[in-house]
C-alpha cells in the first residue's frame, strides 16, 4: 500500500498553522478558559497513603459564605467494573470512578475526599480547610518488595489476581499476572555458553508536562453538560466522563483547548466529574485547575518496576535463551504498563527460547497513567543493561551483538506477530558509522549504547476535508494537537491534493464537530489520522473527477488528478483545458454542492518502531554527579512528515530518558507521603544540564501507510535509560542497576568498590 | 481577624515605626526585600494573614559601596545588579558566584543578599561565603543601628537574631587586603534550579612567598546552619595551599559536619561532598589570590 | 477584604486594576486583566512559564505581589511582538520547530529577550544557564537553543 513516489511537501520542514498563536501567548490552553459566573472548585486530598473514611462532616463549610456546593464519594453513582478500551492505559471504570472521588477508602496520600465551589478561590480554600474527615489509619504499602510479600498489608481485600492458571485461595496485592513463552526455555539456557543474569528496580516517575490540569464544565438543569479542557482525548473525556456519572454521551460536549503537554497522562480525568457534580449542584459552571503539587500527588506517574532478566548465549554471541521477571506498581488501583511492558522486554531479538512473566501490583501511590510507551523503558532498560554486560563479557561490540541477534522483516516477533518491514538493522548500521560512536573519550568518560522499541498504536480516527469557495481547505479532525500534528495534517493533505501547505488549514473540532477519534496516543495521530485526512483527500478528489468530467461531458474514468488539478487522461480527445481545486469549487454550486471528502477508520499496521542511542557521560569521581557530554538518536520513522517535529519527538524523548536514568524519583517518606512534589525537587533536565541531542532519522517505509509513516512519539524515550547507564558503567567500571543514578548512590557504588 | 495588607516605607523610620506598632498591636508583619521565598512559604507552608512591609523602596537597602576600606551591600539588591557589579566581582567574586546561584535568571531579577540571609536556610548559598568573607550585618533597631557579624546572626534552621521590630539593611565587609581572594561552590546533582546538597565558601590570603596567612572555611547543607570550620582554616593557614593542606582542610569540614538524611541527599554523602567541595573552592580561592597578590 | 488599587503601565499601556494585598502578578494578569499569554506552571518560580519583564528585569510574576506594580512597568508575551511583526526570536521560535505543546514557549520568548536585550552575542552555555529557569518537557532544549542563536544572529543584523 505504501508508495514510492517523489513528494513535493511532506519532508518539507514548514510552519505550523497554531504556531503564530502559540508564540504571542495568544492560544488558549486548559486553565485560559473563563465563563461568565464561574465558580471555583477545589479538592480536598487525603493526608493519608492508606486509610479507611470514617465520616466526612462538610456542615461547617457549607455556611461559609460564598460557598455553592460540596461534594464527596455519596455524590457520586456507584459504577460497576468495566475494562476501559481504547485509551492509552490499562484500569477499570469502578476504579476510575473511585480514583477520581474516594468513597470509603483512599489509597494513596492525595487521593480526592471532598471537593467544593466558590466565588473564589480564596474563599474555596477556606471551605476545604472546613471540611473535617475522620480516619482509620492503614499501614501503607509503599513498594514492590512489602507489597508481594506473603503477610502483606492488603490494599483491596476482594482483590484475587486474574491470569493464575490457578484462581488463588486468597486476595493479595498482585492485581494481574500475565506470561508470554515459546520453545523450552530450560533447554535454551543448557545450550548457552555464557549465561547472565540481573535484577534492575526503577522509580515512580512523572510524565511532567508544564501545563497542570484544567478544566471547565457546565451542566443546565436539562442535564446537558460542556466540559472545556486540556486532553489528550476529549472523545475519552466524554466516554469517562459518562461512566462515572452515569450521564448520557450525547448529553456531554468536551471541547479540548490547546494543550500543554501530557505524554500519556492527560489520557484519563481526574478533574472533569468532579467539576461536572459541582456545576450541577451549584447550577454555575465550576472551573478547577490542579496546583504543580497536586499534579504529583494525584495525577500521572508511571510505574516503579523490578526486574530480573535472564540471557543465554552462544560464544559468537547468538542469544538461546532468554526470561524475563517483571513486576510493576500500579498505584493504588489495578491497571500498571506491565503488559505492553512484558510484550516489549525482548521485541528487538530473534531467540529460540524464552519465558516472560508480569506481575501488576498495587501499592499506595497514585494509580499510574500511560507514559510515553508505557512500560517499555523500564522492562527495556533492565534488558539492555543486561545486553551491554554480556558484550563485554563475550568481547563482542555492541552493536554487532545486537546485530546478531536483531529483528527483521519476517521475524516473529516475541510478543507474537511477524514483523513486516521494519528499520532496527538499519538503525544499528547507522550508529557504526556515527562519528559519535567513534570519537574520542577522555578520563571518567564512558560511552553506552542501547537500543528502543515500540509497537505504536493505530486505532479509531475520522477526518473531512472541506473545500472553501477559493479552493482553499480545511481539515477538520478530532486529535488533540500536542507536538505539531496540525502541520502534519495539512501537509499530507496538501500533498494529496497537490495544492500549496499555506492553503490547508487544520481545526482539531470538539466532540459534536467531528468524527470519533481515539486519544493522541500511542504515536498514532500522524500514521491514523493522518491516513483518515489522506483518504477523505481522495475523497475529495474522487468527487473532483467526478465534476469535471460532468463539466467535460466525458466519463469520470478519463479523468485524471495530477498536480492540483483535473485532466483528461493522454489520449483522451477532449479539447478542455485543466480544471483547479479552485475552479472546482468556484463552480460547486453547479455541480452538485459543496465538496465535502470524509474518512473514518480503524488503522491497521501502525508499522513498530526501532531506536538506537548513545550516550557518552563523565562521571565525577569524587561527587558521583554524572554529565551528559553528547547524545545521538537514531530512529526509525518510516517516512518523516515534518522532519524537524520528528527530531524534536526524538530530542524530547531523550530528555525525558535522561531526566529517568539520572536524576527523577518521587522520594517517599515512612508513612507515603511524597517529599519532593515541586519541581525544584522533582529534578527534571533543564537547559544547562544538556549537550545538543544529535539526531538521525532513519526512514524504512511502513508499508501499510499510503506514504510509509511509522509512529515516532513514544519510541524515543525507551532507550535512553539504558544508553546512560551504561555510559556509566563504561565510565565507572561499575554496573549500578537501580536508576536514578543519582549523584550519592553513584559515589556509594564508587566507595563500595574502592573497600 | 487580621487581613492582608502590603506597606511600602520609603524611610528606615517609616518602616521601623510600621513594624513597631504592629508588634505593639500583636499583628503578624513581615519584611519582604525581593520576595522569592516570601511567596512560596506563603504559598505552600503558611498562607496566613499578615501585613507585609517591602524594604526595597529605602536608601539604605539599595545602596551599594565599594569604598577604598569597606565594602557595603543594601540587603534589598536583586541579585542580577550584584552580579553586574564589576568592581563588587573584582572585590568579592566568592560571594558574588554564591549569589549567582541563587535560583534562575528570574528569581536573579528579586532574589536579594539580605533576603537569602534573614531566610536562614541552612543550605542558603550566601551565607557561608558571607562567613567566610567575615561579613557584617548592619541591622536598623529601634534605638539606631546595630551590628553584629553574619555568624551569629543566623541562629537556627529559618530563624536569624533579629528582634522584633528590627530588619536588615545591610551587610559590610572590610575591603580585601591584597592577596586575599574569596570562592564558593555548592553541590547539587543538576547544574541550576536546585537547592545546595552542601556547599563551601572559602577565603585565604597569601603572602608574597604563597604561603597562606590568613583563612576562614564555613560550610552549608551539613548543619542546622551554616558553620564556620576553624579547624579547616587552621589547615591552611601557614601552608602553600598544597594538596596535603586542601586535603586536611577537607578533612575538617567532613568531621565539623553533622548532616542529615533527606530529599535532597543522604548523610554521608553530604559529609563526603562538603570536604571536596572545601578543598576545590580553596583552590579556586588560591588561584585568585595570587592574581590579586 | 479590602482591595487596593494599582496604577501600572503593562505592554506599555496604562493599566489601573484591584487587588488583595497577597495576591500575585501572575494571578492579576491572567484572572484580573486576562492576559492569559503569562503562564503558571508551577506559582514557585521553579518554571519560568509565568515570566515577565517588569521594569526590563526578567522576573518569575507569580514571586512578586500584584501592588509592587504600582507606579512600574510590566512586559509580557502579550507585548513582545508589536503591530503587524513578530519579534526576530517568536519568528525564530517558528522556523526551527522549538515548540511543541506551547505552554513554556510564552515564558521562554520573554526570557530570551531579555538575555538578547542585555547580550546580544552569547554563547550556547551562556543561553543554556539564563533558560535554566524555563523548563520545557517536549523540545530536549535543542532546538530553542538553537531558535535563540538564530535570533541573536539576526538581531545583531547579520544574515543567518
Amino acid at each position: 500500500m505504501s508508495e514510492a513516489r517523489d513528494y513535493k511537501v511532506i519532508g518539507t520542514r514548514v510552519i505550523r498553522p497554531d504556531g503564530v498563536d502559540k508564540v504571542t501567548g495568544r492560544a488558549n490552553f486548559g486553565a485560559d478558559f473563563s465563563l461568565p459566573g464561574m465558580l471555583y472548585g477545589k479538592v480536598l486530598r487525603s493526608p493519608h497513603a492508606h486509610a479507611r473514611i470514617k465520616k466526612i462532616d462538610t456542615a461547617a463549610a457549607s455556611k461559609i459564605e460564598g460557598v455553592y456546593a460540596i461534594a464527596t464519594g455519596a455524590d457520586f453513582p456507584k459504577v460497576g467494573h468495566e475494562e476501559i478500551t481504547g485509551g492509552e492505559g490499562a484500569g477499570d471504570f469502578a476504579d476510575l470512578a473511585t480514583n477520581v472521588m474516594a468513597r470509603d477508602k483512599v489509597v494513596y496520600h492525595g487521593h480526592a475526599v471532598a471537593a467544593v465551589a466558590a466565588i473564589s478561590s480564596a474563599i474555596a480554600d477556606a471551605a476545604l480547610a472546613a471540611i473535617k474527615v475522620e480516619y482509620e489509619v492503614l499501614t501503607p504499602v509503599m513498594d514492590l518488595d512489602a507489597a508481594m510479600a506473603d503477610n502483606a498489608t492488603l490494599i483491596d481485600e476482594r482483590l484475587f489476581t486474574a491470569g493464575l492458571p490457578q484462581k488463588p485461595t486468597k486476595p493479595s496485592n498482585v492485581a494481574a499476572y500475565m506470561e508470554f513463552k515459546r520453545g523450552d526455555i530450560a533447554q535454551g539456557f543448557a545450550e548457552a555458553d555464557v549465561v547472565v543474569e540481573g535484577t534492575y528496580r526503577t522509580p515512580t516517575v512523572h510524565q511532567g508536562y508544564i501545563e497542570p490540569h484544567a478544566c471547565v464544565a457546565s451542566i443546565n438543569q436539562g442535564g446537558q453538560a460542556t466540559i472545556w479542557c486540556c486532553t489528550q482525548g476529549h472523545f475519552d473525556v466524554r466516554s469517562m466522563t459518562s461512566k462515572v456519572l452515569g450521564l448520557n454521551v450525547a448529553d456531554i460536549r468536551v471541547i479540548p483547548s490547546e494543550i500543554g503537554g501530557g505524554f500519556g497522562g492527560k489520557t484519563t480525568v481526574y478533574l472533569e466529574p468532579v467539576a461536572m457534580v459541582l456545576s450541577k449542584k451549584s447550577g454555575r459552571p465550576v472551573k478547577m485547575t490542579m496546583t504543580r503539587d497536586e499534579v504529583f500527588r494525584a495525577s500521572g506517574p508511571a510505574s516503579a518496576t523490578k526486574c530480573t532478566i535472564k540471557i543465554g548465549a552462544k560464544k559468537d554471541g547468538t542469544f538461546t535463551a532468554m526470561s524475563a521477571w517483571l513486576a510493576y506498581e500500579a498505584g493504588g488501583y489495578k491497571g500498571s504498563s506491565m503488559a505492553p511492558g512484558a510484550m516489549c522486554v525482548f521485541a528487538p531479538y530473534v531467540v529460540p527460547h524464552f519465558l516472560i512473566q508480569g506481575y501488576d501490583v498495587l501499592v499506595n501511590k497514585p494509580k499510574v497513567a500511560a507514559y510515553r510507551a508505557p512500560g517499555a523503558p523500564q522492562s527495556m532498560y533492565a534488558c539492555e543493561s543486561l545486553i551491554d554486560d554480556l558484550a563485554r563479557q563475550l568481547k563482542i561490540d555492541p552493536i554487532e551483538l545486537r546485530l546478531k541477534n536483531a529483528v527483521s522483516a519476517g521475524s516473529q516477533a516475541a510478543y507474537g506477530p511477524k514483523f513486516n518491514a521494519i528499520g532496527f538493522k538499519e538503525c544499528l548500521e547507522a550508529a557504526k558509522k556515527h562519528p559519535n560512536y567513534s570519537a574520542k573519550l577522555g578520563p571518567n568518560e564512558g560511552r553506552g549504547l542501547a537500543a528502543g522499541f515500540w509497537f505504536n498504536a493505530g486505532m479509531q480516527s475520522s477526518a473531512e476535508v472541506h473545500i472553501n469557495e477559493n479552493g482553499t481547505v480545511t481539515v477538520v479532525e478530532g486529535s488533540p494537537d500536542i507536538g505539531g500534528s496540525r502541520a502534519s495534517m495539512a501537509l499530507m493533505a496538501a500533498e494529496e491534493l497537490g495544492v500549496p501547505y499555506e492553503q490547508v488549514r487544520v481545526l482539531v473540532a470538539d466532540t459534536e464537530s467531528a468524527g470519533y477519534n481515539n486519544v493522541t496516543g500511542g504515536s498514532r495521530v500522524t500514521f491514523a489520522t493522518g491516513m483518515a485526512v489522506i483518504q477523505a483527500s481522495r475523497d475529495i478528489i474522487a468527487q473532483c473527477k467526478q465534476r469535471a468530467a460532468a463539466t467535460w461531458g466525458i466519463e469520470e474514468e478519463l479523468v485524471e488528478w495530477q498536480d492540483g488539478q483535473a485532466i483528461p487522461k493522454p489520449g483522451v480527445n477532449a479539447d478542455v483545458k485543466p480544471l483547479s481545486l479552485a475552479q472546482i469549487a468556484a463552480n460547486s454550486g453547479r455541480t452538485g454542492g459543496p465538496l465535502l471528502g470524509r474518512a473514518s477508520l480503524n488503522a491497521r499496521g501502525p508499522g513498530p518502531g526501532f531506536s538506537i542511542n548513545m550516550a557518552d557521560v563523565r562521571v565525577d569521581p569524587e561527587t558521583g554527579k554524572v554529565d551528559v557530554l553528547r547524545f545521538t538518536a537514531i530512529q526509525d520513522a518510516g517516512k518523516a512528515i515534518h522532519p524537524a517535529y520528528v527530531e524534536g519527538q526524538m530530542q524530547g524523548g531523550a530528555v525525558q530518558g535522561i531526566g529517568w536514568a539520572l536524576n527523577e524519583e518521587y522520594i517517599y517518606d515512612a508513612k507515603g507521603v511524597m517529599q519532593n512534589a515541586g519541581f525544584l525537587d522533582y529534578r527534571m533536565p533543564v537547559a544547562s544540564d544538556l549537550p545538543m541531542i544529535d539526531t538521525w532519522i532513519i526512514e524504512v517505509a511502513n508499508p501499510s501507510h499510503p506514504y510509509g509513516v511509522r509512529g515516532v512519539g513514544e519510541v524515543p524515550i525507551v532507550a535512553p535509560l539504558a544508553a546512560v547507564a551504561n555510559a556509566v558503567r563504561a565510565a565507572t567500571g561499575i554496573r549500578i542497576p537501580d536508576l536514578p543514578l543519582s549523584p550519592p548512590r553513584i559515589l556509594a557504588a564508587l566507595e563500595a568498590a574502592k573497600a | 481577624m487580621q487581613s492582608f495588607a502590603y506597606a511600602a516605607p520609603e524611610t528606615v523610620q517609616q518602616a521601623l515605626d510600621v513594624l513597631a506598632e504592629h508588634q505593639g498591636a500583636g499583628r503578624r508583619v513581615q519584611v519582604m526585600a525581593g520576595g522569592t521565598d516570601l511567596m512560596v512559604q506563603m504559598r505552600l507552608i503558611d498562607g496566613s494573614p499578615r501585613t507585609i512591609v517591602d524594604i526595597k523602596k529605602l536608601a539604605e537597602t539599595n545602596r551599594l559601596d565599594i569604598g577604598a576600606k569597606e565594602i557595603y551591600i543594601g540587603a534589598a539588591i536583586p541579585g542580577a545588579v550584584l552580579t553586574a557589579s564589576k568592581p563588587l566581582v573584582a572585590c568579592l567574586p566568592g560571594l558574588v558566584e554564591a549569589v549567582d546561584l541563587i535560583g534562575s535568571s528570574q528569581i536573579q531579577g528579586r532574589a536579594s543578599l539580605g533576603g537569602n540571609l534573614c531566610n536562614a536556610s541552612p543550605a542558603g548559598d550566601t551565607i557561608s561565603a558571607l562567613v567566610a568573607s567575615a561579613g557584617v550585618c548592619v541591622i536598623a533597631s529601634k534605638g539606631g543601628q546595630r551590628e553584629m557579624p553574619v555568624e551569629s546572626f543566623v541562629v537556627g534552621v529559618g530563624k536569624n537574631a533579629l528582634k522584633p521590630g528590627e530588619f536588615l539593611l545591610g551587610i559590610k565587609f572590610q575591603r580585601p587586603a591584597k592577596g586575599t581572594a574569596d570562592a564558593y561552590l555548592r553541590f547539587i546533582p543538576r547544574t541550576e534550579m536546585d537547592i545546595a546538597v552542601a556547599g563551601a565558601g572559602v577565603s585565604v590570603t597569601l603572602d608574597a612567598n604563597g604561603t597562606c596567612t590568613a583563612a576562614r572555611v564555613a560550610i552549608a547543607a551539613v548543619a542546622p546552619t551554616v558553620i564556620a570550620v576553624p579547624a579547616a582554616a587552621d589547615a591552611l593557614i601557614g601552608s602553600k595551599l598544597d594538596a596535603a593542606a586542601l586535603d586536611k582542610a577537607g578533612k575538617a569540614c567532613s568531621a565539623a559536619a553533622s548532616p542529615i538524611s533527606d530529599k535532597r541527599g543522604t548523610a554521608d554523602y553530604r559529609r563526603t561532598v562538603v570536604g571536596v567541595l572545601c578543598r576545590r573552592a580553596t583552590a579556586i580561592a588560591a588561584g585568585r589570590a595570587k592574581e590579586t597578590r | 477584604m479590602s482591595k487596593t488599587r494599582v496604577e501600572t503601565k503593562i505592554n506599555g499601556e496604562q493599566m489601573e486594576f484591584l487587588c488583595e494585598p497577597q495576591q500575585s502578578m501572575l494571578d492579576v494578569l491572567r484572572d484580573t486583566l486576562r492576559l492569559t499569554g503569562t503562564k503558571e506552571g508551577c506559582a514557585t518560580g521553579d518554571c519560568g512559564a509565568c515570566s515577565v519583564l517588569l521594569d526590563s528585569r526578567l522576573i518569575c510574576s507569580c514571586l512578586m505581589l500584584a501592588v509592587e506594580s504600582n507606579g512600574r512597568q510590566i512586559t509580557t508575551i502579550e507585548g513582545i511582538s508589536r503591530g503587524e511583526t513578530l519579534h526576530p526570536i517568536q519568528q525564530k521560535f517558528l522556523q526551527h520547530a522549538a515548540l511543541q505543546c506551547g505552554i513554556c514557549t510564552p515564558g521562554f520568548v520573554v526570557a530570551a529577550k531579555a538575555l538578547l536585550d542585555e547580550n546580544p552575542n552569547p554563547t550556547e552555555e551562556e543561553i543554556r544557564y539564563h533558560l535554566a529557569g524555563n523548563l520545557c518537557r517536549c523540545t530536549g532544549y535543542d532546538k530553542i537553543i538553537r531558535a535563540v542563536q538564530d535570533a541573536a544572529q539576526t538581531m545583531r543584523g547579520e544574515a543567518s
